[in-house]
């Protein structure tokens, strides 16, 4: 019997000029692949800021000395508080709290300038409205060393004796890569690898069930094909596709965002190759197991939530648990992050870049053979 | 003699569970022929053409298609045959020439171009031949997919309900060509649930339940029935069938327009049986038995014969 060969570059030829023909006409998917990342982009990109600022405070002054005028004035310069409300009393300031009306009360008591004069410590009170953390724990934060450095102004020559007294450490903090804490800087290119893993691992995942949905399927298995021509046939048009969403974020994250660009971008690209092959994989193994395109989309939101949640996208890595930090090291995407971020903000090169790598390279080799192993020649 | 045919399989069984869709089905079709495959919704014959093709693996069964085996070599026999699925399985976004190019293409057909042109040519598509295949009516999208299996020039075409909802026109032509492909020497095997088309063909297997009842020539599967037929016309030939089918003898009281036939396998038995019904108004005759008397009575009998 005359032996076929295991691959034929015809083929796949075949399936490569029939998968860029449909990609072609089908206009709606090919604008939403372009229209998702720029959408996502200004969405995260102008809309997130795990930094806030300008919360909105009430505050409470019982005082009538300059220097709880001083610490007021104090905290609005700092831009986190925004004091849109004086209440009278102790309760009025809880009900705002609590109707969500404003995020902090500030409470200046009776004599708070002249206790302070005497040195006798006089308290301020700051209630916030810590029901999201995230809100609150920055400005709050900030608030030690702003206190020490509003009132040092006034608390001159006779009254210097009145500050603070220098700890016995000089301690100093050098805030790396991203010195003014820009939110965008980090997000942005980690959109890159979100925005990537959903659309590609979605887009593949709809191609073989697609194929099953409209009956051409068993015109596909009909023909003398083997299942490599027709998995890397479906893949290949869109890596394009995912190679124009890398270019749309990076310009945009160049000219919208400013994002600083250290790293060498052609590393960039080949390493976003790697990526994009890891999730196309993923979505064609979902394609062999899901019966309908709606199951497809369904697996496709199942793995992309927890990567999303557990890559370090939206939370810090290592604010995770270890088994949460464990399961997160699986998806390609919490590497991708590290690798992104690396490239862009810290400048890094190959050798810290193969680290993160070599897991998104054997999860793509790792999806595509069973991708490969479920591909059925049959109907059965 | 095997060189002479073009199907020779045995035993072929195919379950899905513990349900046995095709049982045991031994099927021979000689090179050239035009052979029609019957049989009621659900009978397995799609499923038997799939294991022909290689997109079913047989539970059980042996022999070669096309001097293939049918169990082994499936990639050959894909190579060599031409599969038209029942429900249109091209694709609807591209357009028609595009269609025949891809499938040129993974059949690895020779001057591919001109192959394309040539089958557009031949088929009358040469109009529109960018228009996508999805905005075809019923004809022109079954032209188009019987244009696609032959391009790479099959020896077998394997015909699964090709003419469901095409006009009378479209059904004619697509015979005539069937007819003429089958006198250059493609062997045909189609399934119908039209008795014309039925008739068309050179040998017939009527298959019920998953099993084959019987095949042949027309004449033999009519023969094979022992089916003696009475037609009847007159008034209120309804009324006369709900009496009809309570008489023991009487298997088949069945309207053909203004005709009803009356069918029995006992020539005997039925004759008593209607006995009393053959007076005026009604004007009796005993006819022979159509293709369609016998299909029909083995569609409401098989099952019982094959429990029993």
């Amino acid at each position: 019997m005359k032996k076929h060969p295991p691959f034929s570059l015809e083929r796949l030829w075949a399936i490569l000029v029939k998968e860029f023909t449909q990609m072609r006409r089908d206009r709606l998917t090919f604008a939403m692949m372009l229209g998702i990342p720029l959408i996502q982009l200004m969405l995260f990109g102008y809309a997130i800021n795990s930094d806030p600022r300008h919360l909105p405070a009430a505050v409470l002054l019982a005082d009538d000395g300059p220097q709880g005028r001083t610490l007021l004035y104090a905290l609005q310069n700092s831009t986190y508080f925004d004091f849109t409300r004086q209440v009278r009393t102790e309760t009025e300031g809880h009900d705002l709290l609590a109707r969500g009306q404003v995020q902090f009360v500030v409470n200046i008591p009776q004599n708070f300038s002249r206790d302070l004069l005497r040195g006798e410590r006089p308290s301020v009170l700051i209630e916030a409205d810590a029901t999201d953390p995230a809100a609150t724990g920055i400005a709050l934060g900030s608030l030690g060393t702003l206190l020490n450095t509003a009132l040092a102004n006034d608390l001159k020559g006779p009254l210097a004796f009145l500050n603070a007294t220098p700890g016995p450490v000089d301690l100093r903090v050098h805030a790396l890569y991203n010195p003014e804490v820009v939110t965008q800087y980090n997000i942005v290119p980690g959109l890159m690898g979100v925005i990537l893993t959903m659309t590609m691992v979605m887009i593949t995942g709809l191609a073989i069930t697609r194929e099953r949905e409209r009956g051409t399927m068993e015109n596909l298995l009909a023909m003398p094909t083997r299942p490599a021509e027709v998995l890397i046939g479906k893949i290949t048009p869109y890596i394009m596709i995912g190679y124009i969403q890398v270019a749309v974020i990076l310009i945009a994250a160049r000219v919208l965002f400013h994002v600083p660009m250290h790293g060498s971008i052609p590393l960039l690209l080949i390493v976003a190759l790697v990526f994009i092959a890891a999730n196309l994989a993923m979505g064609i193994t979902f394609s062999t197991i899901a019966k309908n395109q709606l199951q497809a989309m369904q697996m496709t939101f199942f793995m992309f939530l927890p990567s999303m949640l557990l890559s370090g996208f939206m939370f810090p890595f290592r604010g995770m648990p270890h088994w949460a930090q464990w399961v997160g090291e699986v998806f390609p995407l919490t590497h991708f992050l590290r690798i992104v971020r690396g490239i862009l903000l810290k400048g890094n090169g190959l050798p810290d870049v193969a680290r993160e790598l070599w897991p998104i390279a054997l999860f793509a080799v790792i999806m595509m053979t069973l991708g490969i192993k479920r591909y059925r020649q049959t109907l059965d | 003699m095997a060189d002479d045919l073009a199907i020779d399989v045995r035993g072929m069984t195919k379950r899905f569970g513990d349900r046995t869709v095709v049982n045991d089905i031994a099927l021979q079709v000689r090179t050239g022929e035009i052979y029609g495959f019957l049989g009621p919704n659900g009978s397995g014959k799609t499923t038997f053409i799939r294991m022909l093709c290689g997109l079913l693996r047989a539970d059980a069964g042996s022999g070669t298609c096309l001097g293939f085996d049918v169990i082994n070599d499936s990639e050959d026999i894909k190579r060599n045959v031409g599969y038209m699925t029942q429900r249109f399985s091209f694709w609807e976004d591209l357009s028609i020439s595009e269609n025949l190019d891809f499938v040129a293409r993974m059949y690895g057909v020779k001057n591919r171009v001109e192959a394309v042109r040539q089958s557009i040519e031949r088929l009358g598509l040469a109009g529109r031949q960018k228009q996508l295949a999805g905005e075809l009516s019923g004809g022109w999208k079954q032209r188009l997919a019987l244009a696609a299996c032959l391009i790479h020039q099959p020896k077998l075409l394997l015909l699964d309900e090709p003419t469901a909802g095409v006009d009378p026109k479209a059904r004619r032509d697509f015979w005539e060509q069937i007819h003429t492909l089958a006198a250059e020497g493609l062997t045909f095997l189609i399934t119908t649930h039209y008795m014309d088309e039925a008739e068309r063909c050179h040998r017939l297997a009527y298959i019920s339940y998953g099993n084959l009842l019987t095949h042949g020539t027309v004449d033999d599967v009519i023969n094979h029935v022992h089916l003696t037929t009475w037609s009847v016309t007159g008034p209120d030939l309804i009324q006369l069938a709900e009496q009809l089918r309570k008489q023991p003898g009487v298997q088949l009281a069945v309207a053909f327009g203004n005709m009803l036939h009356v069918s029995g396998d006992d020539a005997a038995a039925l004759e008593k049986a209607i006995a009393p019904f053959r007076k005026a108004p009604h004007e009796w005759q005993r006819i022979r038995s159509g293709l369609e008397d016998a299909f029909i009575h083995l569609m409401e009998h098989s099952k019982d014969n094959f429990s029993a």
